[in-house]
Order: structure tokens, then C-alpha cells, then sequence
């Protein structure tokens, strides 16, 4: 069965032990600039939303690849970046709608979430469990659950004001 | 070197010069990082007999081999000068999301000296390190200041260490705040930062902290870790923060209450970790790397708009953080001011203009407490200073950092004050600095740990309650206690020197577990042995430091209220401080002489008699 990150942000403290852990696979430093996910921060709201790629099933990244770099996990289905078949050209990051393919400034190459082989490496580390490593068919496409309801109000409000 | 960058930052604010320098790797092996390190460049570089808030005075910003790295609460950053409240060395300590990236960024430390001719502020991005005009910022308030460097550098990620209208006006306790709500809080290192025209430090740092050894490291952290997970401390700290002290200390007699004349506070279940839970907790918040995330993120009641505020340039009805323990008892319990919005509202005027509320609290009671005798009189002050009164706390703290009308005298701290007024015993405090939140009439330990405490009274250097509440001491005899403390102090120092956040200690995350973590990353093979003596080093440097300044044993005493005089009642009452009984233990436990001066063979025992 496919496995899938599951982030609560309502659980997140913003602590970053994600992007730590994330880092450490990545490069072997302790390096948060280097980390594949991100806690995005909104300070006025107090709240905290790590944010990763989603592994789309029809993954943007890889039609935008000229070179096929970019392929497809067999065991976990995780879209991953072969390097030595990356020309560095950054049309995976233009093309990514979510903003979670990164170009990494050391090599100029591109770098996304793996999932670590099938083992992330964020979902071990948070103490919180605010990210967790689940059963893609619990609870596929609710990235966000309440919280993206709940961020999202605003926008719905706005839209249906509009609307009348 | 791993665990730390090995460089240090090297600003001449009188010259304008920023220079790079090689961390002394004996030092660093001798002393650590942050705490003992720091202590060892002061020691070195600078005059202990100069004036605080004069150019002559260094102030030393320093991170851990730990800081930066995902052990346990790895977060902090350790502010050493001469206290401005004090004139002895202080070393205050932040959390947050700034020392972390001053690692990032590729220095230990950072060693200030000079005054700059105008306002200004250090940008440091990796490499890029800049003395820029900070005109424009100067009167700004912290989450201006912090946002307003975002928005002029462009950069989302950046990290402000800065000053508040308190610390410009040399506020005697002013902090130096990060991340909006983090504060390297106490002794007036905030002030010595206004003096030197220095309204900020931004940084940005996009590069890794590397370690010796990768695998043993991830060991040590996972088996601390797993430590702490099982450790009922942890869930303490994130459901409650540490506001669930207020139900320890009251159930003891140890919380100061009314300016140290009671040590229980009636209304202490409005402000404690289940109210503020309850009641005003939007979310935890946790600083960088943190496991426990006690931060309290909070919003005000309803009401809350009765209390006045001038000046206030941002809209409130958002959230901000706190109170922790310290500040709902010195804002709230010694003030007698029971109403949780004023706390947190008077909380958040500190963390915003940059003072300790500790010391704004413990000050404001001393202020009341010569109010009600009729030493201050209506024609000193602006509205009446009754014990209670929610108002004068929010007016006094917002005068205070602006120095407007009675705020002037407030602004000295509360030794200054009632000497002004002549009468010198209304002062609750150590050299200088107003004791924090227990009472040592409750806790006897907390006596001599906070006459001996190089810094002035605090209670972070050794927390007697955790022996004294453990039902096999009994509090309020003092055998016993100064041996325990001088043990605690060589700890919590040696934890310091690390970059890790001390309640690590109180979760678990005790010696035996950080200190494989620091030989893991450093590639040197520390022992818990090895870390108390540097801990023990450490604390006798500071103690040599202090001597040099001109500090004799007639500091290490504590006012006569809790020499003399005992609580009428509660649990402690009748007890008084036994302060002589315990300081020559003490001394003779340091291996110190009779006037509290480290001897010749103690000081060669830790490689300082050369000092």
C-alpha cells in the first residue's frame, strides 16, 4: 500500500526539528536552508504549517522535465530527481504549482522531497507527531483537514460577498 | 572544528571595523562555548572596574557547539558584559530562532566593543557583514524594529536581536529581545546595548553546523530524547509552561506576594498554567529545535481595553506570548494584581519596549509598598500606586520604558529607587537585581543560592524547589542545602556553556544525557566529570571577575525582611532565612576562604592560578 506524509499544522510548534532531520539526510549538515520542507510561519494567526511536496500523481515537475530527471519511486511512488541526469535548467520549480521543488545554489540541481526512501526522515523527528508518515488511502488529499478549511474561510467569505 | 564554526565576529562600534577571528580552541576545550566561553574573552579583554554604559565595556553575544543542532532545545544564545543593573559580569540567556541562525550564518560569537557615534545596527548575511544606519529604526518598538528589518533587507528569513524604547533610554533592566517575544532578559544587558547606540543585530545565515561524528551524534540525540519523551517534565512544560510553578510555590509559601511581606497570593489561580491554558491559550510555541514548547502564545480577555496605553503602535488584538511564571509572579502575585489581561497586557508592553519583567514588577511592588507607607506621595505620581491596582501596572511599565514621570525613578531598578528615597530595605534583591519568583523563606536553599549567584539573584542557577519539594528535604532548614547548591550551580553552568535551553534539566535532559551529545559533535571526549569541573571553572572565573570589579562578600547577603522577619502565615510562616548558618558552608564547600576569595590551591586545581 502507498504511504503518504500526513501534516497536522494545529500540532506543529514551529520548532523546525523537521528541517533539521531533513537537512541531515540531505547533506549531512545541520542545515535548515538546505531542507526539503519548510515550516511556514504565520505569526499573526500563531500558527505553524510544515509544507512539503505533495507527490501529485500527475506531478507537474516531471512533464516540465526535458530530460526525465525526475521519475517515479517503484515501491513508494515518490517522485524523485535522478542528479546525473539534471541539466540544472530550473523548469521544475516554475512548473511546480506548490512551490516545493527546490535548486540546490552548491550544484545547481534540483531537489525535492523523497520521502527518504520510504523512511522520512521529518516524521521521525517531530515530537509532536504533526507530521506523520500514514497509509495514503486513511486519509488521501486531506492534507490540510480542518486547518485548511479554516485558513481558507476568509477567501470563501470574500468570494461569496462577491457572489451577491 | 565541529559542533562549533570555530570563528568568531570581531565589531569596533567606535571605529566601524568587523573582522573575522579563530575561536582559541584551548579555550573552547577548557570552557566550552556561550556561558564559559564568553566568560573567559570578557575576562580576558576587559577592565571589570569600567563604568557598564561606558565604551570600555564589551558585550559579548555567544552560541553552543550544541546551538543550531536538532539535540534537545539547542537553541540558545548567552549575552555576557557587566550588568548595567548590576556592575558585576552577567550572563543572560535567550531562546528562540537567533542564535541558530547566528551559527548558521558561520560564527560562535560575536564581541562587541566601542559606542557608535549614532544610532545603528550589525547586518550579518553569511559572509556579508555590515555597520548600517539605524536612524530610522531608533524609538521603534521591538515587533516594529523586527519587521521593519524584514521588509528593508528583503529578506523573509532574517533574525532580529534588538532593542526597545527601554533599552535606548537606558532602562537600568532593559532586555535585548529576539524573535518578538525571546529575551536575554536580566541584568540590564539591553542597556549596555542602548549605550553603545546599537538598536540591532539581523542576521541571516544559510549555512550547517557539521558534527564529528554523524552516528553516534543521532544516537546521542535519539537516546536524550527518549529520556525526556518518557519524563513527565515534558508534558508539564507543553500543556501548562512553566505558569504551573504558581500552584508549587503557593502551596509551599514561596510565592512572594505584596513585595516579599507575604509568600501566598489569594487570587493565585487567575494567573496559573491552568488559567492561562484555559483561558487565553490560542496555541504552544516552541523555539528552535525544541521538544517541549512552553511558550504561550495568548490573546487578551474581553475587557481588556480598560487599561490605558498611550502609545502602542500595533493593534493587539492578536496574539502575543506569554506569561511565563516569572512574569505572571512579578507582574501579577508581588504586585498583587490578580487580573490575568492586565498581566498579560503589562507582560506584552515589556517584550514589546524591551525591559525584564521581572524586574518591572518587583520594582513597581517596592514602588507600592513606599506608596502605601506614604513615603511616595500623590504629588510623585501620576495616579495612585496601591498594591492591586491593574491600572498602575499597565501605566507604570509603559512610563517606565519612556522614563515619564514617576516611570524616571522606576527606570533605575528598585535598589536605585529606594535609596532615593531613603529607604534602602523596600529593595527585594542580590547586587543590585530583584530576586525572581520564590520566596527563600519557603525554600531555603533558594537563601544562599541567590546571595551567592555571580549575577545577582536568579534562580536559574541553582532551583533549590527541585530538592526541596521532593518531601525528603525539609524546606525550611538550612543543612544541607549550601552543599546541594554549589553542586547545582557547577551543573547548570556547565549546561550553559552548551547552547542548550536549561529546562532540558528539569525534562530529563540532565548531564548524563547531553554531554555524549556535545563529545559526538565536537570529536572531543567529554565526561559528565569533565563538564562539572568546567561548569566549576567556569563559576569561579565569574567569581574572580566579580572580586576584580569590586565585589567583596558583603554582596553575597539578602535584605533583612527575609534575615528578620517571617510570614505571619501560611505554610512558611515564622521561618526566616538562615543566611549565616549556610553561607560559611558554602564557601568552605567551594573551597573558598573566609571572605569568599577562591584559594591559591583551588584556583591552580582548574588551570586558573595563572589568572
Amino acid at each position: 500500500m502507498t504511504q503518504m506524509l500526513n501534516i497536522v499544522p494545529d500540532k506543529c510548534t514551529g520548532c523546525q526539528q523537521c528541517e533539521l532531520a531533513c537537512s541531515w539526510v540531505q547533506t549531512g549538515t545541520f542545515q535548515p536552508s538546505q531542507s526539503l520542507i519548510r515550516v511556514n510561519v504565520f505569526d499573526e494567526e500563531a500558527s505553524y504549517a510544515p509544507y512539503t511536496c505533495l507527490q501529485c500523481d500527475e506531478a507537474w515537475c516531471m512533464n516540465a522535465c526535458p530530460t526525465n530527471a525526475i521519475g517515479v519511486d517503484p515501491v513508494n511512488l515518490a517522485k524523485v530527481v535522478t542528479d546525473s541526469l539534471c541539466i540544472g535548467c530550473h523548469l521544475c520549480t516554475i512548473a511546480c504549482p506548490f512551490g516545493t521543488v527546490f535548486t540546490l545554489p552548491q550544484n545547481d540541481k534540483a531537489a525535492k522531497c523523497n520521502l527518504c526512501g520510504g523512511d522520512p526522515a521529518c516524521a521521525a523527528s517531530c515530537p509532536t507527531n504533526a507530521i506523520e508518515f500514514i497509509d495514503s488511502d486513511d486519509k488521501a488529499g486531506d492534507w490540510f483537514g480542518e486547518w485548511g478549511d479554516r485558513v481558507n474561510s476568509r477567501y470563501v467569505e470574500a468570494t461569496t460577498a462577491g457572489a451577491k | 572544528m565541529n559542533g562549533w564554526t570555530g570563528k568568531l565576529l570581531r565589531v569596533n562600534l567606535t571605529e566601524g571595523t568587523c573582522e573575522v577571528e579563530a575561536i582559541r580552541e584551548d579555550w573552547a576545550r577548557e570552557y566550552v562555548g556561550g556561558r564559559g566561553l564568553a566568560d573567559r574573552y570578557l575576562y580576558e579583554e576587559m577592565d571589570p572596574s569600567v563604568d557598564p554604559l561606558s565604551p570600555e565595556n564589551k558585550l559579548i553575544f555567544a552560541t553552543g557547539p550544541l546551538t543550531g543542532t536538532p539535540v534537545p532545545c539547542g537553541s540558545r544564545y548567552m549575552v555576557v558584559t557587566k550588568g548595567a543593573l548590576t556592575g558585576a559580569i552577567t550572563t543572560s540567556n535567550s531562546g528562540g530562532f537567533w542564535g541558530p541562525e547566528l551559527k548558521f550564518a558561520g560564527y560562535d560569537m560575536i564581541i562587541l566593543e566601542g559606542a557608535a557615534p549614532k544610532p545603528c545596527y550589525l547586518f550579518i548575511n553569511d559572509d556579508h557583514v555590515e555597520i548600517r544606519d539605524a536612524s530610522h529604526l531608533w524609538g521603534k518598538w521591538v515587533g516594529e524594529t523586527e519587521d521593519g528589518l524584514r521588509r528593508e533587507t528583503g529578506l523573509p528569513g532574517l533574525r532580529v536581536a534588538c532593542i526597545g524604547p527601554a533599552g535606548e533610554n537606558l532602562v537600568k533592566f532593559a532586555c535585548i529581545m529576539n524573535d518578538k517575544h525571546r529575551a536575554a532578559g536580566r541584568s540590564g544587558v539591553g542597556t549596555v546595548m542602548g549605550s553603545k547606540n546599537l538598536k540591532a543585530i539581523a542576521v541571516r545565515g544559510t549555512g550547517g553546523v557539521n558534527v564529528a561524528d554523524g552516528k553516534a551524534f543521532m544516537q546521542a540525540v535519539w537516546n536524550m530524547r527518549s529520556v525526556m519523551g518518557e519524563n513527565p517534565g515534558s508534558k508539564a512544560f507543553s500543556d501548562f509552561g512553566t505558569a504551573a510553578t504558581i500552584d508549587m510555590t503557593q502551596s509551599f509559601g514561596g510565592l512572594p506576594t505584596r513585595n516579599f511581606q507575604e509568600g501566598q497570593f489569594v487570587d493565585y489561580e487567575k494567573l496559573n498554567g491552568v488559567a492561562v491554558r484555559d483561558t487565553r491559550m490560542v496555541t504552544n510555541k516552541a523555539c528552535f529545535a525544541c521538544t517541549l514548547a512552553c511558550g504561550r502564545v495568548c490573546v487578551l480577555g474581553e475587557h481588556s481595553d480598560k487599561f490605558l496605553v498611550n502609545t502602542h503602535p500595533r493593534n493587539w488584538s492578536t496574539a502575543g506570548e506569554g506569561p511565563e511564571y516569572e512574569a505572571a509572579w512579578a507582574l501579577g502575585a508581588d504586585t498583587c494584581v490578580g487580573d490575568l489581561d492586565a498581566v498579560l497586557k503589562a507582560n506584552w508592553l515589556c517584550n514589546d519596549l524591551g525591559m525584564d519583567p521581572i524586574s518591572m514588577g518587583s520594582t513597581l511592588s517596592s514602588a507600592m509598598e513606599l506608596y502605601e507607607r506614604g513615603i511616595v506621595t500623590d504629588d510623585d505620581v501620576e495616579l495612585p500606586l496601591n498594591f492591586g491596582s491593574a491600572e498602575a501596572l499597565v501605566r507604570m511599565t509603559e512610563a517606565t520604558a519612556f522614563r515619564e514621570g514617576f516611570g524616571d525613578d522606576l527606570a533605575e531598578g528598585a535598589k536605585r529607587m529606594g535609596d532615593k528615597f531613603q529607604h534602602p530595605e523596600v529593595f527585594m534583591g542580590v547586587k543590585g537585581q530583584e530576586f525572581p519568583a520564590y520566596d527563600p523563606r519557603g525554600f531555603q536553599g533558594m537563601g544562599v543560592a541567590y546571595a551567592t549567584c555571580n549575577r545577582g539573584a536568579c534562580h536559574l542557577r541553582a532551583w533549590s524547589p527541585a530538592l526541596e519539594t521532593s518531601g525528603d528535604v525539609d524546606p525550611h532548614v538550612p543543612e544541607g542545602k549550601s552543599e546541594w547548591v554549589v553542586a547545582e550551580q557547577h551543573k547548570s553552568t556547565a549546561h550553559d556553556a552548551t547552547g542548550l535551553c536549561l529546562f532540558t534539566g528539569f525534562a530529563g535532559g540532565s548531564l548524563e544525557a547531553f554531554v555524549p551529545c556535545t563529545a559526538a559533535a565536537t570529536g572531543i571526549d567529554f565526561t559528565v566529570d569533565d563538564f562539572i569541573k568546567i561548569g566549576e571553572r567556569t563559576w569561579n572565573l565569574e567569581r574572580l571577575w566579580n572580586l576584580k570589579a569590586g565585589l567583596t562578600k558583603a554582596d553575597d547577603t539578602l535584605p533583612k525582611r527575609l534575615l528578620n522577619e517571617g510570614h505571619k502565615s501560611g505554610p512558611a510562616a515564622g521561618v526566616t532565612v538562615q543566611l549565616d548558618k549556610m553561607l560559611p558552608v558554602y564557601y568552605s564547600e567551594r573551597g573558598w576562604d573566609d571572605e569568599g576569595v577562591p584559594t591559591k590551591e583551588k584556583l591552580e586545581e582548574l588551570g586558573l592560578a595563572a589568572l
